[in-house]
């Protein structure tokens, strides 16, 4: 009896899910991520995709590790000759260590403007434009109504969107579906060998709607992400998101 | 149709000028003056001063004592030509050929331009009315050809409109100066007492020619009408232009716009018509007051959409300025492509950088916060770090050149290296700390060095040492020590590695 009706929730989720905009089904030009044990925190355990992913950073070392992180979300989604778009205030990715991420820098546009207004309007103007395999924007603050803006733009264009919040201070809600802190973890070397290892970092998602939160340790090497010894959080620690 | 030319002759072009912007200076003699040979030459006198006996090529000296109280400014070099320019761009307004006659002339081609303003007599009389509103001193006349028309403006009896059967007579009695010709042309004629165009009109050609040069015979052709003479426009004709013209000045956006869209679908009626797109296009606004207003937009692919360059040219009109209001519209495509159909339909499918939804947004983004601002890198065959990469010219130019993945490079890289304080145990061993932004990192794994030469070529200075490191803390950076370990060094941080 008690299986049964498990079951009905389960179905019934499912059925809110997609009335929410949560599609199964990607469209053909892009490849939906796959992030091994971080999948199980998403509804219906699949990557969200043509919605807005925000990254919070606090130094130049978490924007490297997040843009990495970023890289390789772009790597599965580009990786059918899409075209991406990364907004930001002044040219800081060097193109030439995308690669590293699978990803091909020349499909990457970059557009810099130092006007936050600017910067605003370019985000938004890009989500808007269908076809693009994801759009990175690199902002300080946003406002919830910005944010609202955001996601009804990708709601119409189904373009993924990838928020960097650079030394933001004010945390504030938005209408983003999820939010990640990305920071740089020591790299694991096997044995004695000299030199540095694989990218490796500390992957917080902080926030996920209608999924669960977690911590995860990831690698990233031979073009695919790696997990080392996940961190399952405790109920408590858990926090509602919506 | 029978050709007609107007000429407007600017008497007092440089005095008329300086009176225009002060205005106080108007009815008292004036001259502008110019150094030569340690003495001050006047190059320009306006009517008082001529009144009182002052002439273009007097001493200044000499004249400040036939008038005490002359006014003399200096002469700026080149400024008749800058004058001239900007009223023939002005008189573009009357009809679309509008030419510079060195030194102090404009040429119009009236053909079929007239009997907008109904009639030979009120065209001609509304240029020189509006002219002399701005203050400056002109003659004009209108002719079948250039010739007759300057001859008539510089020694005509103040009769501007010249008609087929009068003209002949006037010009023939004209003063041979008239031709055009060169000063010594002009004496050596003078000198045997011909000193009428009739007087030579008459005479054998070869007789001319031999005494004269053919300067002479193509002068008289000119003016005659048997010899084409070519003017050249200040504004080249651009082929693909359309103009407007407003019953009643335009002050509003709302009018602009109507007048935008009206301009376009003609325009972009036409470029569908011969399979042409554009790629960079002017709308200008002719205002009343004699200011020219104008937008420009680009685009990265040859486009005949109307509605998509409307978008393009929405986000600038409010940069227009009506003022009193615009008189007048241009639309003008200055670069045309031939546009591909069959790969139009070939690219609404496509999703990679032939998409037509990005080339829009590239439009609009270019057109409201400029085009440098988007950037599109291609690898390029250098070693050193900033030079590694390249600006793609357009979004169709591919790699020459693969991607390099065997060395590592760090995803954040500062656009400009910063000195830090950096200890290594030994020359040439990655350092074992080094203190960035006043905190202390201590360096736990490394790799390195790599040597980076710079191309001497290209610049000089000390080479590159770079190590990758990574702090206690697992963060991962890219320092380098610019020379040798013996030798003036300095450690720097280049950027961060995800």
């Amino acid at each position: 009896m008690l299986a049964q009706k498990a079951d009905i929730i389960l179905q019934l989720q499912k059925e809110i899910l997609q009335l929410q905009g949560f599609r199964n089904k990607a469209s053909d030009d892009f490849i939906r991520p796959v992030l091994g044990s971080i999948d199980s925190s998403f509804p219906n355990g699949i990557f969200p995709l043509a919605t807005i992913h925000e990254f919070l950073t606090q130094s130049s070392e978490d924007i490297a590790a997040t843009s990495g992180f970023v890289s390789c979300l772009l790597s599965s989604l580009m990786s059918k000759g899409g075209v991406s778009v990364w907004i930001g205030s002044s040219q800081e990715i060097f193109p030439v260590a995308l690669k590293f991420f699978n990803v091909e820098p020349d499909k990457i546009i970059f557009i810099n403007t130092k006007k936050q207004k600017e910067l605003l309007w370019l985000i938004e103007e890009t989500l808007k434009c269908e076809g693009l395999a994801a759009v990175v924007g690199e902002v300080k603050e946003i406002s919830f109504t910005a944010s609202r803006r955001l996601q009804l733009a990708v709601e119409q264009s189904r373009v993924t969107g990838f928020l960097i919040r650079n030394y933001s201070r004010n945390i504030n809600t938005n209408a983003c579906t999820a939010r990640w802190k990305i920071s740089p973890d020591p790299s694991i070397i096997t044995g004695d060998a000299p030199g540095i290892g694989f990218p490796a970092w500390n992957v917080e998602l902080l926030k996920i709607r209608n999924g669960k939160p977690g911590t995860w340790q990831m690698q990233w090497a031979n073009n695919k992400l790696h997990a080392n010894a996940p961190i399952i959080l405790s109920p408590a620690e858990q926090r509602k998101t919506g | 149709m029978q050709k007609r030319f107007v000429t407007i002759w600017f008497r007092y072009l440089k005095t008329d000028w300086l009176c225009r912007r002060h205005p106080e200076l108007l009815h008292l003699p004036l001259v502008l003056t110019a150094q030569d040979h340690g003495r001050m030459i006047i190059t320009a006198v306006n009517p008082p001063a001529q009144l009182q006996g002052i002439g273009v090529g007097m001493v200044l000296a000499d004249a400040r004592v036939i008038v005490p109280s002359l006014k003399y400014f200096y002469d700026i070099p080149g400024l008749p030509q800058k004058l001239l320019r900007s009223i023939a761009k002005w008189c573009m307004r009357f009809s679309p050929i509008a030419a510079i006659d060195e030194p102090d002339g404009i040429i119009i081609d009236a053909t079929g331009c007239t009997h907008l303003w109904s009639g030979e007599a009120s065209y001609v009389n509304s240029i020189v009315k509006r002219l002399k509103q701005f203050g400056y001193n002109v003659n004009s006349a209108i002719a079948d050809t250039a010739g007759k028309a300057w001859a008539i403006a510089h020694f005509g009896n103040r009769e501007t409109i010249i008609h087929n059967e009068g003209e002949l007579n006037t010009f023939i009695s004209l003063p041979v100066a008239a031709l055009r010709l060169e000063v010594e042309s002009i004496a050596r004629l003078n000198k045997l007492g011909l000193r009428q165009i009739q007087d030579i009109l008459s005479m054998p050609r070869s007789v001319l020619r031999r005494r004269f040069g053919n300067h002479l015979l193509m002068r008289l052709d000119q003016a005659m009408g048997r010899q084409e003479e070519v003017i050249q426009p200040v504004q080249p004709i651009e082929p693909y232009c359309e103009r407007l013209t407003c019953l009643e000045p335009i002050v509003t956006a709302t009018g602009i716009e109507i007048a935008l869209k009206k301009l376009l679908e003609v325009l972009c009626e036409r470029l569908k018509h011969e399979g042409k797109g554009i790629r960079k296009l002017s709308f200008k606004g002719y205002r009343v007051d004699g200011n020219i207003q104008a937008i420009d937009i680009g685009t990265n692919r040859a486009s005949s959409n109307a509605h998509h360059l409307f978008k393009l040219f929405e986000i600038k009109i409010s940069s227009i300025e009506p003022a009193l209001g615009i008189e007048l519209f241009t639309l003008e495509a200055f670069k045309v492509e031939d546009l591909d159909s069959t790969q139009e339909k070939f690219w609404d499918k496509a999703c990679g950088l032939a998409n037509p939804e990005l080339v829009k947004l590239l439009d609009r983004v270019s057109n409201k916060i400029g085009v440098d601002s988007i950037h599109r890198f291609l690898p390029a065959e250098h070693h050193w770090p900033e030079r590694s990469v390249k600006i793609a010219a357009s979004l169709n130019e591919n790699a020459t050149t693969q991607w390099r993945t065997d060395l590592q490079r760090p995803i954040y890289l500062l656009q400009n290296p910063e000195p830090i304080w950096a200890t290594a145990l030994i020359p040439d061993y990655p350092p074992m700390l080094f203190r960035y932004q006043n905190k202390l990192h201590k360096v736990k794994k490394a790799d390195g060095p790599e040597r980076i030469e710079r191309e001497w070529w290209i610049d000089e200075g000390q080479h590159r040492d770079y190590y990758a490191v990574e702090d206690e803390e697992g963060k991962r950076y890219w320092l380098f020590r610019s020379g040798h370990y013996s030798e003036n060094y300095q450690w720097f941080i280049h950027g961060y590695f995800a």
